[in-house]
């Protein structure tokens, strides 16, 4: 005997949220799993304010180290053993801080500018004592976060001589509940684990988040009406389209370095999938393989000229890289074990990253892409959906550890690796951000 | 206490949005009438009950059948094994004796590698059944196929015993018309 339909069970539910509601349960804890050997000291001190106004809302210092000894390359100076508290490089006593053994001093102030603040940082060499860098970064009311990891980035580069990611966002799904009865949701927040934001919620599964070039877009594939479909979705209104939702698989979003295209998987009656071009602003779609296999999880190489994609033409899953000009053929680029798939390419475009099975582990790799060398970056047992920092240093993914689904970041060159994990829940496919714009 | 007002508010009003939303018409939510019998007794069964009306329930007439509704796959193939070809023979005929009956194929896989890759290949699962329904006697305009990858997993677990019965492909009767 049916049920009468309780209105609030009407049909798959997907709230895609159009108010920025802060989930605090979704919030995420990075923690540093290994570090480099030596890291490098540096202190932070306290930022100040300017005389006579009420003290800044955030404790800009704070937000930096955290960003610096996150990276695993920085160690920081403990507060309590500060000797002295300079806001500005008139009081900056670089003899003090040699005692204290600790390579580079930040210092800094919040200056209110009417509705808005300045970060004022610079960064002092304690040997020689040579002040490195001067800025003052604007900030809305709401964006000294934004401003702090921004001031982060600069200090980072500086020292090391790379950009730093920290003025950064990752997308990821978290999902919550026990088979059959899930909940997911696409969330987003900083790169430090802090303001997650709850993008769209759903009792069908959500997958594959990607970030458009700018930041400013989402395109993911939701099973809410029980089928797959791709959508678009301006994050800072909340306002989405779907963009593909054709009878079969409807999957894999990829945005072209413009901006303009969505690479797609999408199926044909047969249920054969393949690789498609849709262009956002005419609905055009232009097919790029045609072929009886599998081909699916397409990215671009950061040139727009390419892409790369997993097949299993070959008999089982490799990545292979096909030139979106006429009469291309694929080229297959994995060439180190019977599974390689779901490549992401570096920044720079000299490097995949992929899931590939390692000894019985599915594991992340980074494929050096002149080589065709492959070198295993992570160590769990089912690893997969890797994501490149903008810097290119760091690759993000998803893994499991005590019974539970996590994130995990690990840099290129192996040197540190952390975890990261929900306060509820698993969480699973990661996207990293652009380098957030100022505001 | 705001914040969680808050969010109440705006998940109301999600839900006010979500229930305007134009969706198909969906048949009431499973009941335990459906049967999975034969040689894979306690496997998943698709009548689990949860608070979606997405899922569909048997209609009357099903449970004299009992064929099961759920096919099982050997890791990386999606060859329909012998031992389900009289639950799809079973499926094939009842269809063929009412054209206005709707399946839908859910195809599924175990959560090991890749997960878009693994909606390709739920795909290929759900079509080969498809094709084992047609070749009984079944049309194309009454089966529809659908791949959840590994995203909807019967059965939580990390091992063999978990991975084995997520491997499958749902054969799910949606009401006529």
């Amino acid at each position: 005997m049916p049920d009468l339909r309780h209105p609030l069970r009407a049909g798959p539910l997907a709230v895609a949220l159009l108010f920025l509601a802060t989930a605090a349960q979704a919030q995420l804890t990075v923690q540093i799993t290994k570090g480099v050997t030596a890291p490098i000291p540096v202190a932070v001190v306290p930022f100040g304010a300017s005389s006579g106004e009420a003290p800044p809302l955030l404790d800009v210092a704070d937000v930096i180290q955290r960003d610096l000894e996150r990276s695993g390359r920085f160690a920081g100076l403990p507060r309590a053993s500060m000797l002295q508290r300079p806001t500005t490089g008139v009081g900056l006593d670089v003899a003090q801080w040699r005692l204290l053994k600790t390579d580079f001093v930040v210092i800094g102030r919040v200056v209110p500018e009417g509705a808005r603040y300045a970060v004022q940082i610079e960064l002092y060499n304690v040997v020689t004592g040579e002040r490195l860098l001067g800025y003052s970064i604007p900030a809305a009311a709401g964006g000294l976060r934004l401003a702090a990891h921004r001031a982060a980035d600069l200090v980072y580069e500086k020292i090391l001589g790379v950009p730093g990611a920290f003025a950064t966002r990752i997308a990821y799904v978290n999902v919550q509940g026990a088979v059959p009865a899930r909940r997911y949701r696409l969330i987003v927040a900083d790169a430090d684990g802090e303001n997650a934001q709850v993008v769209l919620e759903s009792r069908e599964p959500i997958m594959s988040p990607a970030w458009s070039p700018d930041g400013s877009r989402l395109a993911y594939v939701s099973f809410e009406d029980r089928l797959s479909a791709v959508y678009v979705q301006t994050l800072a209104s909340g306002t989405r389209e779907r963009v593909s939702g054709r009878a079969g698989v409807n999957g894999a979003p990829a945005w072209s370095p413009d901006g303009r295209r969505l690479a797609l998987t999408l199926s044909q009656r047969d249920g054969n999938v393949d690789i498609f071009l849709l262009d956002l602003a005419t609905r055009e779609l232009t097919r790029v393989t045609d072929d009886p296999a599998i081909d699916t999880e397409p990215c671009w190489a950061p040139d727009g000229r390419a892409l790369y994609f997993t097949s299993d033409r070959a008999g089982g899953p490799q990545v292979y890289r096909i030139a979106l000009a006429p009469g291309e053929r694929p080229r297959r680029v994995t060439f180190e074990g019977a599974y390689n798939a779901r490549p992401r390419a570096s920044p720079d475009g000299s490097q995949l990253a992929v899931v590939t099975l390692d000894r019985g582990a599915y594991r992340i790799a980074v494929v050096d892409l002149a080589t065709g060398r492959s070198r295993v970056l992570s160590a769990g047992r089912l690893d997969q959906g890797p994501s490149f920092a903008p810097n290119g240093q760091t690759v993000l993914y998803a893994a499991r550890e005590g019974g539970r689904g996590v994130l995990a970041t690990a840099a290129v060159d192996g040197s540190v690796t952390s975890r990261i994990s929900a306060a509820e829940g698993d969480v699973r496919e990661p996207a990293w951000s652009p380098v957030q714009a100022s505001p | 206490m705001n914040r969680i007002l808050n969010m109440l508010v705006v998940v109301a009003f999600g839900v006010l949005l979500g229930s305007c939303a134009k969706k198909p018409t969906t048949v009431p939510p499973a009941t335990s009438g459906e049967a999975v019998a034969g040689a894979q007794a306690g496997g998943s069964t698709s009548g689990a009950a949860t608070a979606d009306s997405g899922r569909a329930t048997p209609l009357p007439g099903a449970a004299g059948g009992g064929a099961a509704t759920t096919i099982y796959f050997d890791f990386d193939s999606s060859e329909v094994r012998p031992e389900f070809a009289t639950a799809i023979t079973t499926h094939a005929r009842r269809l063929a004796a009412d054209r206005t009956l709707r399946v839908r194929l859910e195809g599924n896989t175990d959560e090991r590698g890749s997960a878009e890759y693994n909606v390709a290949l739920g795909e290929r699962r759900a079509q080969s059944v498809k094709r084992a329904l047609l070749l009984q006697g079944a049309t194309e305009a009454e089966l529809a196929t659908v791949s959840y990858g590994a995203e909807r997993p019967a059965v939580e677990g990390h091992d063999e015993a978990a991975w084995s019965k997520n491997r499958r492909v749902e054969i799910v009767f949606l009401g006529g018309r």
